[in-house]
């Protein structure tokens, strides 16, 4: 399906000649979603939903103890083994080992496990009933690790070895000189902050089909974020070359980083199974339990902060030492890492500043990515340090943050300059004045004040959260993913968007539609994203790191220009004043002549961005979208709860290419980050397992729990997406967690310093200041 | 494929799905113990209820059983002798709530919605013009991790402004976009 470079290179030509498309205000549209109705009606077709002629289903067998050794594996009496198929490490025809960061992960363990709820065994069968009692009569004879690791300090102080170190990545980022500013300080504040682990939650669990068709080609199809990504371990693990292995992407219901690198893994499964089973198609979805205990969560993280400022309350430097617990296998360690270690220092100039950031090595289950990608757990550190510093200097959180914010001309502690298109204080200002902020902060602090005199349990505390967040892959990412999309045409002038990036909710079916509508000068429902498979889709790169409207949305734009191009140039289309019939016409005369009609683009980077991953300095990220949160709790002494009274979300994003959408996705990335600081909290078996691996004891915030979230957009120019959009699927995530524990530690005059704050953390907090 | 238990003897068992009659009599109905969710998704393949956690924790697998709202994961199908069953498959084409999740944004990843909207056609036939806090009270036993809610109870503060029932409003609701 490749466009031949030569008539690429015309096209490329053609695009620079050609006049702009009639301008239809498609960016900024309110336009309603195009998945809605589908989804709406229960039409739209999950993986779960799909039957397949002759199909089994698949089950896994998975470790119990947290490491060791596999000894042995019983087939327990009363199971006619021999009507199931059954595939082990030894059946693996390829590479045993999923294709990440590192190849240290087995599809399948083999002889040495690292973490309980490792796969080991698969079987599959056409009874879904005789196949869970087959997976109980499996026994695994594990000779269990005898010190397990499961925390950051027992792997830092290697007190038990996961790998040679227990430390996956270590990174320095630094500028200036820290002894220096450490002299200057003449107030320090010093804090260990820590977050705990968060289960994605997406409500439709995790699961593939895999067959092999007539023509003996493998195909799975799933859930997923990524399909090149589950392209790239199948040709590895099954040794097939990506001509004989198919990727179709289903309906995903609900992703959020888990199902980035983990349905990998669950694809080569259903994949080994089939072929073992000769083709016939194998379908393995997880149940909820078996998909928590098994798929990654967010990192848990600890941070050591020590930062010092001038009695004015400028900073003067910032020593942050930043750890993840990555789990037993390195997954994507390294690069939420990096993510992390850049978004430390928060959104503030500081001359002399270090961050030291290790990804370490446990025995949990591996972690993986979760929107935000390391970013919300350590701009908490230094959000809360920033609450600590304030305090210490006798300033209000808000004075220390609007003397320290970034502005046009300071750099970022990456090195990064601040351009003179952005206004943070105006973001900070419409958060303080739609919240009443400062006034509400005074009032809070006399109405706590007399309520404590007078016996009554309630308090209320409001806290404020200033951060940005990058939006794309991080440093050089982008450039080595060279992401590449199509847009095609067919006889009747209707126009398919051809990419990877796949559709779990965030919108890209509609917002890449929009921006391809608006650059071709047609209505929207003249153009559609073709059903990604990579026999017919480029590799647009990962759905991750909130790059899809900026990035893929760049190309797809771009290629839909160059198409513009070619039938201006070729088939006559009007240069200006065209509408769909003329543009119909236009294709079908191209059409008459040329076997196909479709552009290509690929993603070249902003000449500006250049990263050195070697000493951690440069431009991280293209666009970075800035915020100021702002919470408001109600904390009662009685029972302990916290209940969320208001929250006000200001956030820049350059353009809003669907205000609906964008909406949509900060309001659920703010229920999402208060989830993860007052509901959930991952607790782990003696195993390093998630113990409470069920939506009975692992909570997430439901509608009565969620007051009306107001959320407010500025639009300054200056992203490097379509109309200047920037990246904002993250961003929502980062701002919760510091401003609702600012918040309550602001109700209860506590000094509480990990997430979640759970009622018996209210409870501790609250003694600790009654003694 | 669930293996089809033999139909228990002893009197029929039967009930109405989205208006068409069930019976063990027929075969329509297996073992009474089966999950009213595998009856809908692997027997009578309809498969807009979801299966999300399979302790009735979640509400993807929400139907109505007599209007009242159930999570059809907890419910053996031989619990529902005489009843009427509406699953979202069931629900007339111009019932406001449809058009209202889609013009509200009220659907990302769309697994929770089927559940969602069923659970909101209970709330307003209890309730024909509920305010927030009754919204967020009824929906409460459905959960969405996309949306945050806001979206959703627009999307029902806006059909319960448009038209109590489906069918009853002069002209009828606005269809669905298509």
């Amino acid at each position: 399906m490749k466009v031949p470079d030569d008539a690429m290179a015309a096209v490329a030509v053609a695009a620079t000649a050609a006049a702009a498309a009639p301008r239809l205000g498609l960016l900024g549209a309110a336009v309603a979603r195009k998945d809605a109705p589908a989804k709406i009606l229960g039409q739209a077709r999950y993986v779960d939903d799909l039957v397949r002629p002759g199909m089994l289903h698949g089950a896994t067998v998975r470790t119990r103890c947290a490491g060791g050794t596999l000894e042995r594996i019983e087939f327990g009496p009363g199971i006619d083994w021999d009507a199931f198929v059954v595939v082990s490490a030894a059946d693996v025809p390829g590479i045993n080992a999923t294709q990440m960061i590192e190849q240290d992960q087995p599809v399948l363990a083999d002889r040495c496990f690292r973490h309980a709820g490792e796969p080991v065994l698969l079987l599959a069968h056409p009874d879904r009933d005789l196949l869970r009692a087959a997976v109980e009569a499996v026994t695994l004879h594990e000779w269990p690790e005898p010190s397990p690791v499961f925390s950051i300090d027992d792997a830092l102080a290697q007190r038990g070895q996961v790998c040679p170190g227990n430390v996956y990545r270590d990174y320095l980022m630094q500028r200036g000189d820290i002894a220096a500013g450490e002299a200057a300080a003449e107030v320090v504040f010093e804090g260990r902050f820590e977050t705990g682990a968060q289960e994605h939650v997406y409500i439709e669990p995790q699961g593939m089909i895999a067959h092999v068709d007539a023509a003996g080609v493998l195909v799975v199809e799933g859930s997923m974020q990524c399909p090149y990504y589950v392209l790239g371990t199948l040709t590895a693990v099954t040794g097939r070359d990506a001509g004989r292995v198919r990727v179709v992407h289903c309906t995903t219901g609900g992703g959020f980083g888990g199902k980035e690198e983990y349905p990998s893994h669950i694809a080569a499964h259903a994949a080994l199974l089939s072929l073992k089973a000769g083709g016939r198609p194998v379908k393995l979805v997880y149940d909820r339990s078996e998909d928590m205990l098994a798929t990654p969560k967010r990192h848990p993280s600890r941070t050591l902060v020590r930062i010092g400022a001038r009695r004015d309350g400028r900073l003067c430097f910032m020593d942050i030492d930043f750890a993840l617990d990555g789990g037993a296998y390195t997954t994507l360690s390294p690069v939420v890492l990096s993510r992390g270690v850049i978004h430390a220092p928060g959104p503030y100039a500081c001359a002399n500043a270090r961050v030291r950031g290790r990804a370490v090595a446990t025995h949990h289950p591996p972690n993986g990515a979760f929107r935000g990608f390391g970013a919300p757990q350590s701009i908490f550190a230094i959000e809360q340090a920033m609450d600590g510093l304030a305090r210490a200097l006798g300033l209000s959180p808000l004075e220390l943050r609007r003397v320290n914010m970034l502005r046009p001309g300071d750099r970022s502690v990456a090195g990064q300059p601040i351009d003179h298109t952005t206004d943070f204080d105006a973001v900070l200002d419409q958060a303080l004045r739609e919240s009443g902020y400062v006034a509400k902060r005074e009032a809070f602090a006399a109405s706590n004040a007399r309520n404590a005199a007078s016996g009554d349990p309630l308090r209320h505390g409001i806290g404020l959260a200033t951060f940005h967040h990058g939006a794309g892959f991080t440093g050089n990412g982008e450039v080595v993913l060279a992401s590449e999309a199509r847009v095609r045409a067919d006889v009747d002038g209707r126009v398919e968007v051809v990419a990877s990036s796949s559709e779990m909710g965030q919108g890209n079916t509609t917002t890449l539609c929009q921006v391809v509508a608006e650059a071709l000068g047609l209505p929207l429902d003249r153009v559609s994203q073709a059903p990604v498979d990579t026999f017919d889709v480029p590799d647009s790169g990962p759905t991750v790191a909130s790059r899809t409207c900026m990035v893929v949305g760049l190309i797809v734009e771009q290629a839909a220009r160059r198409l513009r191009a070619e039938l201006i140039e070729k088939a006559g289309l009007p240069a200006s004043g065209a509408d769909e019939h003329a543009f119909a016409a236009a294709c079908a005369r191209y059409l008459d002549g040329h076997p196909r009609l479709e552009a290509q683009a690929r993603y070249e980077p902003p000449a500006n961005v250049q990263w050195d991953e070697t000493v951690f300095q440069g431009s991280p990220y293209a666009s970075y979208a800035w915020a100021a949160y702002v919470a408001e709790v109600e904390v009662d002494l009685t029972t302990c709860e916290v209940a969320l009274s208001g929250f006000t979300a200001v956030q820049e994003v350059g353009k809003v290419v669907n205000p609906v959408i964008a909406a949509g996705q900060v309001e659920g990335g703010v229920v999402q980050g208060i989830g993860f600081a007052l509901f959930e909290k991952v607790s782990w078996g003696g195993n390093g397992a998630m113990a409470n691996n069920r939506l009975t004891n692992y909570i997430i915030p439901t509608s009565a729990d969620i007051p009306p979230v107001r959320v407010f957009f500025q639009e300054q120019p200056g992203g490097i997406g379509p109309a200047g959009a920037k990246g904002l699927g993250e961003l929502p995530m980062d701002g919760p967690g510091p401003a609702i524990l600012s918040a309550v530690n602001s109700a209860l005059g506590s000094r509480i310093a990990s997430l979640p704050v759970l009622p018996e953390d209210v409870m501790a907090a609250a003694a600790g200041v009654a003694s | 494929m669930r293996a089809q238990a033999p139909a228990a003897p002893g009197p029929a068992l039967s009930f109405t799905l989205n208006g068409r009659n069930l019976s063990s009599a027929d075969g329509s109905i297996g073992a009474p113990t089966m999950r009213l969710l595998d009856l809908l998704r692997l027997h009578a393949g309809q498969t807009g209820t979801k299966e999300g956690c399979g302790e009735g924790e979640c509400g993807a697998c929400a139907v109505l059983v007599d209007g009242e709202l159930v999570n059809s994961c907890l419910v053996p199908v031989g619990q529902l002798h005489g009843c009427n069953v509406t699953s979202i498959e069931g629900l007339p084409r111009d019932d406001p709530l449809l058009s209202a999740f889609a013009r509200a944004g009220a659907a990302q990843c769309g697994i929770c919605t089927p559940g969602m909207v069923l659970a909101a056609r209970a709330l307003l036939e209890r309730s024909a013009q509920p305010s927030l806090d009754e919204v967020r009270e009824g929906l409460a036993g459905n959960l969405c991790r996309c949306t945050g809610y806001a979206r959703i109870y627009t999307a029902v503060l806006d059909a319960a402004a448009a038209g109590a029932s489906p069918g009853t409003q002069a002209g009828g609701a606005p269809g669905l976009p298509e």
